[in-house]
This record gives C-alpha cells, structure tokens and sequence, in this order.
C-alpha cells in the first residue's frame, strides 16, 4: 500500500463519514435532551428528496438545501409533536418517520416528476461542486504535505467542512453555553430543569429541532453533492450506523467525530479491497461491512468502557401536580 | 346499517368482476422497482408495448419485501390471471411451490431456467455472451489497460456478468487489469449509488478508465460518477446510453422487454419449458445509437461484431460462469 493509496482511502474516508457525522451530531442532539430517535435515516431521505427535487426544479442548490432542511424539520417538529406534546413511544414514532419518508419520498417524486420515483439529474448549478481551498495546486508538488493538502483536505463540497466544523460548534454549544447545561440536564433529570423554571417542553423541542436542521444537511449532502438526483432508499442504512455511531462516540461530540471517521474508514477499506489477504486468512467484504454493528455491540455489552445513554432518554416528562 | 350492507355488496361485486376478467397477464417485479432503469424498466416497457399495440390491459405489482413473493404469485392466480410473469431469480422458491398449485395458469419465469414444472416458461439470458462484447469495447476503448466491473449484489447471476466480460477484456488485451468489485450482499445493493460512486472512484483510483456497471440502481450512481471523473462506463439491461450523452461507451442490451412482450402476446397459450436467448436470437446484444456514435470506432464495431459471428456459430465459446462455478478470466 503505498502513500498516494493511503490518501485516496482516506479522502474516500472524509466523504463516506459526513453523512454520518451529521446525522451523528443530530442524534446527539435529540438523545441528549432525551429525546430517542431512530428516525434519523428516514428525516435524511426525506431531505435527500427535497434537496434533490428543489434543486432540479429551481436550478439552485441552495434552494435546494434550504428545502431538504425545512423537510426534515417537519417531520422532526411531528417526532417533537408525538413524543413531546403528546408524550408517545419515541421508538415508535421514529420508526413511523422511517416509513414515512420511504413511501412519501417515492410517491411525491412519481407525481411530480415521472421518473419511477428518483429526480431528474441535476446539472452545475444544481449541485455542491468540490471547491478547492487556496493554494492548492501551488502546493501539490510539495512533497508529503502537498498531496495530504490537495487531495486529502482540499476538493470537497462545502457541506463536508460545515460538517466538521459542527463538531467543535457542538461541543461549545453544549459544554459552554447556558442552553447546553439545560439541553443536556434536561436529558437526565427534566424534573430538576423544571423546578429551575425553564421549560423543559421548550428545551425538548429546540434540540429536535437542532436534530431536523443537521439530517437535512446530510440529506442534502447524500442527493446533492455525492450524487446528483434523488433515487429510492438512496440513504442505504446510514441514519442506522449513525445511531451506532452515538452509542459508540457515548453521546459525546469529539467521540462521534471520531467514531463516524472511523466507520467512513472501515467503509472506504471494504469498498476499495474486497477481501483482505493477511497472509493466514483472508478477510471477507462482508466482516468489514459489519464491522460498525460488531464494535457497536462490543460497545454496549460493556466490554470497552461503558455506553451509559442519558437517564431520561426515551421517557415523556410528565409534570407532577 | 345499510351503509354496512353497501360496503358489502360492492366488495362481493368486485370479488365477482375480479374473477370475471379472465386471461389478464400480470407482471411482478423484482425489489428493483418498476423503475430502475434497467432490469424492471426493461420488462416495464416490454409490457407496455403490448398494451399499446393490442389495447389490452395488465395487472402489476412491485414487490416491497421477500415476504410477498408468495402471496403476489397466489394472489395474481386466484384472480385468474394468465399468464403471470415474474422477474428475477429470487422468484424461483416461490414459483416452485405454487405454480403446481395452479396448474391452469401459465407462469413465466425471467432469469430462472432449472425450475421443473410443467406450466413454467423459463427464460434465461445468455448474459455471458452480451458481456463479453461489451468487454471487448472496454478493452479496445481503455488507454490505461485497466477496466472496472461493478456489480450490484453478489450472486451467481452478476458473477456471470462479470465473467462475460473478463472475458471480452483478456480476448483483447490478455495483460489487461480488470478490477471487480461487489456492492453488498442484501437486496439494498441495487439500490445504493452513493456506494457505487466511491466503488467507481475507487476503480479510477487505481487506473480504471472504462467501467462496467451491472447493479441496477447502483449503476446510475457509477454512470454519473464516471462521467464526472471524464472516464466512460458501459450500463446494463435496458440502453442507457441517453443518461450521458458521449460518455457512456454502449449498454449491455438483455432483451428482457421482447422476452415480456412475447409472453403476453402469446397469452394464455404460451409454450411453456426452458428459452434460452442469446446473441443469436438477439436476446442479448451491445446498443448503438446517436449518443454513443462517435465513442464507437468502426475498428471496435468490426471486431465486437465479428466475435459475435463466432460466437453464434460456435467457433468460438465464452464460459459460462454457472458451468463451475467459477471463472477463468477472474477472481471474484
């Protein structure tokens, strides 16, 4: 394996774990405010249609963006409405968005466009092209540092460094500010926040809000800057490798960056090694491929450390009287 | 109450109308959907064009989950359906438990030919032969020497393909680099271009400059990756030469629409046991057309065609990877 290979498996690397990442830092948001939602790939569908059909129809990526975010709010605002207002089963609810948005999605874009259910294919305009950072190429023949600089860091879409500046933003949000001690107090004892006299409703459905905005952003991403068009189930499990993600990461910020660079890795190695000769044994592309699931499962059965999720996760707080 | 007896009523009546309308042909698709732009869409048109030319009508269903096999097979022949064609190798379980059942309807079989039954009409593609033309293009179109499969989810059925073509290539060029790879291994793999795309970019990485995708869905995102990267790809099943215009050098052609139109023009009196269609019978082939004119030199069409002549009259043969389940020209 030489240098240029090792780049190139991990720029493949950056690109497969944004999706996550997002969609990482989304789930983190909601479970921290205690909020469980396993709908996270089916808001990411969601987004990826919107995204996909705004832009083809407009022209405009951004547009484009713009409406995979508003998308994934609503159906955040009715896991919010199901789970906070209503206090329901957050599983369940989240499991209704999934299908949701996996029948939706293809409905919509049949009637709309007469494809068999994808979007049209989007052009320049209508999609998040890789920008390259300054100095670039003056800098590529640089030994080491040049390629690590050009192709590694530079030449992906805008989405992809939001996404890794969310990871400190999430980490100040939530370690450094007055609304992060609440958002995360209000995930382990709301009754305490309550007697504070903030609203813990309130509170509950910022985060899912927060939660909606992210998804859609990797939504978008999938549709519009990987791909070009929305085609059906094109999130392929990947709201479901985030949430293993989070249980990995501990629902900690810096962790889930690390944890979803991690899978991104594991994904990049399988795609670009089907089976992996070690000499003794060979390694098949689907050990690698469940790999995540494995490490997730090690996570939680207590072998590394210990996945304690937030003590109010998954309960509706009920105002005593 | 009579609010009751109405809902009744009309549920008997379309009970009755249902079986009724005898000898409508029903189609099932496989999890593709009816719109992959390849496989489905394929036997879609197929089936459309029969509508248009005879002004009848079809009965359809896209199957959601494995589950439902079964029930759309029995459902299709309760109702008096004739004959039901099924896409898809995955059909074949099902078809060989209930089309015994119902020995008066005729079931037609895509991509299944090992099935015993005296009402099944199974064809089989000789998908090997396609492949192996459009492996020869590849070759003669690659400047770097190396050229890319990528297939959809990993069965027999795509390591046929794969083989055809590594095939086509080492005819060609018996130092040429073929770099397979498989999407997955679930059903989801023919719905994955995101996965696609990074295979693709992996292949390019590695000096690919021609890619062959057989993975239904999949293939739109490796279509479009490798046109975004300025390399060509070749699409499978139904002509995809359209999906950009000069970059995709032609499209594996399985003839599954004249497979589907001649069942149902045949009806209710279909001959039933095993077709196998080929280059002979232009069951398969490679697609030529105003978008991949200039791609296709008339060195590259002498000699794909030639090979095709070959192959016809049995001077020449390309191993099926079903024989042994394994393939000379590669490794999987």
């Amino acid at each position: 394996m030489d240098f240029l290979t090792i780049i190139q498996i991990l720029d493949s690397t950056i690109r497969l774990a944004t999706p996550l990442l997002l969609a990482c830092l989304a789930g983190l948001y909601s479970e921290r405010a205690g909020i469980f939602d396993i709908g996270l790939e089916g808001k990411m569908l969601m987004a990826a249609f919107f995204s996909a059909a705004v832009a083809a129809v407009t022209g405009s990526v951004w547009l484009g963006l713009l409406a995979g975010i508003a998308s994934s709010m609503v159906l955040s605002g009715l896991h919010g409405l199901a789970s906070i207002t209503f206090r329901g089963n957050q599983l369940i609810s989240g499991v209704a968005i999934n299908f949701l948005a996996a029948g939706m999605t293809v409905l919509i874009a049949q009637d709309w466009f007469k494809q068999g259910g994808r979007t049209p294919s989007l052009f320049d305009q209508g999609r998040f092209n890789p920008i390259t950072l300054p100095f670039a190429e003056t800098l590529e023949p640089v030994p080491f540092i040049g390629p690590i600089y050009a192709e590694l860091i530079s030449g992906h879409s805008i989405l992809v460094y939001l996404a890794l500046l969310a990871v400190p933003g999430t980490w100040w949000l939530l370690y450094r500010t007055r609304f992060g001690l609440r958002l995360r107090a209000v995930g382990e004892n709301p009754a305490a926040v309550d007697t504070a006299g903030v609203s813990v409703v309130g509170l509950r459905y910022a985060a899912v809000a927060i939660c909606g905005v992210l998804c859609g952003i990797a939504g978008a991403y999938l549709a519009t800057a990987l791909q070009a068009g929305f085609v059906k189930d094109m999130t392929a499990g990947r709201g479901f490798i985030a949430l293993a993600a989070l249980i990995f990461a501990k629902w900690r910020p810096w962790h889930a960056l690390y944890a979803c660079l991690l899978f991104g890795f594991l994904q990049a190695i399988a795609l670009r090694y089907q089976n992996i000769d070690l000499g003794a044994f060979v390694v098949p592309v689907q050990a690698m491929d469940a790999l995540p699931y494995v490490l997730t499962v090690v996570i939680l059965a207590g072998f590394v450390g210990k996945a304690i999720p937030p003590r109010a996760g998954g309960e509706p707080y009920v105002k005593e009287r | 109450m009579s609010f009751m007896t109405k809902i009744m009523g009309t549920a008997a009546a379309l009970a009755m109308s249902a079986t009724a309308a005898l000898a409508e042909p029903a189609l099932i698709f496989d999890l593709g959907g009816k719109f992959d732009k390849s496989f489905n869409e394929a036997a879609h048109n197929g089936a459309q064009r029969w509508a248009e030319e005879t002004g009848g009508s079809y009965r359809e269903i896209e199957l959601q989950s494995e589950a439902q096999r079964e029930q759309a097979l029995r459902r299709f022949a309760e109702s008096g359906a004739n004959p039901v064609i099924t896409m898809g190798f995955a059909m074949a379980d099902a078809l060989s438990v209930v089309a015994p059942e119902y020995p008066d309807t005729k079931f037609v079989a895509v991509d299944v030919t090992w099935l015993e039954a005296p009402n099944i009409r199974q064809i089989g593609f000789a998908e090997h032969e396609g492949s192996y033309l459009v492996g020869m293009m590849a070759a003669m179109a690659s400047e770097t020497g190396t050229v890319g499969f990528v297939g959809g989810m990993d069965i027999p059925l795509i390591r046929h393909f794969g083989c055809g073509y590594a095939q086509g290539v080492k005819a060609v060029n018996p130092d040429a680099t073929i770099i397979a790879n498989m999407t997955g291994t679930t059903p989801a793999a023919w719905n994955d271009p995101v996965k696609g795309s990074e295979l693709t970019k992996a292949q390019i990485s590695q000096g690919a400059d021609v890619v062959y995708a057989a993975a239904g869905g999949t293939g739109v995102g490796v279509l479009r990756t490798a046109a975004d990267e300025g390399i060509l790809s070749i699409g499978v099943d139904s002509n995809q030469n359209y999906l950009h215009p000069g970059q995709v050098l032609t499209s594996m052609l399985k003839r599954v629409d004249v497979a589907v139109y001649d069942a149902m023009k045949a009806g209710a009196d279909l001959e039933t046991g095993v077709f196998t269609m080929g280059l002979a019978n232009d069951g398969v082939g490679y697609a030529l057309d105003e978008f991949n004119a200039e791609l296709v030199s008339d060195e590259m069409k002498a000699a794909v065609d030639a090979a095709r002549e070959k192959i016809i009259n049995g001077d020449l043969e390309v191993v099926a990877y079903y024989t042994n389940d394994n393939c000379p020209a590669i490794d999987f």
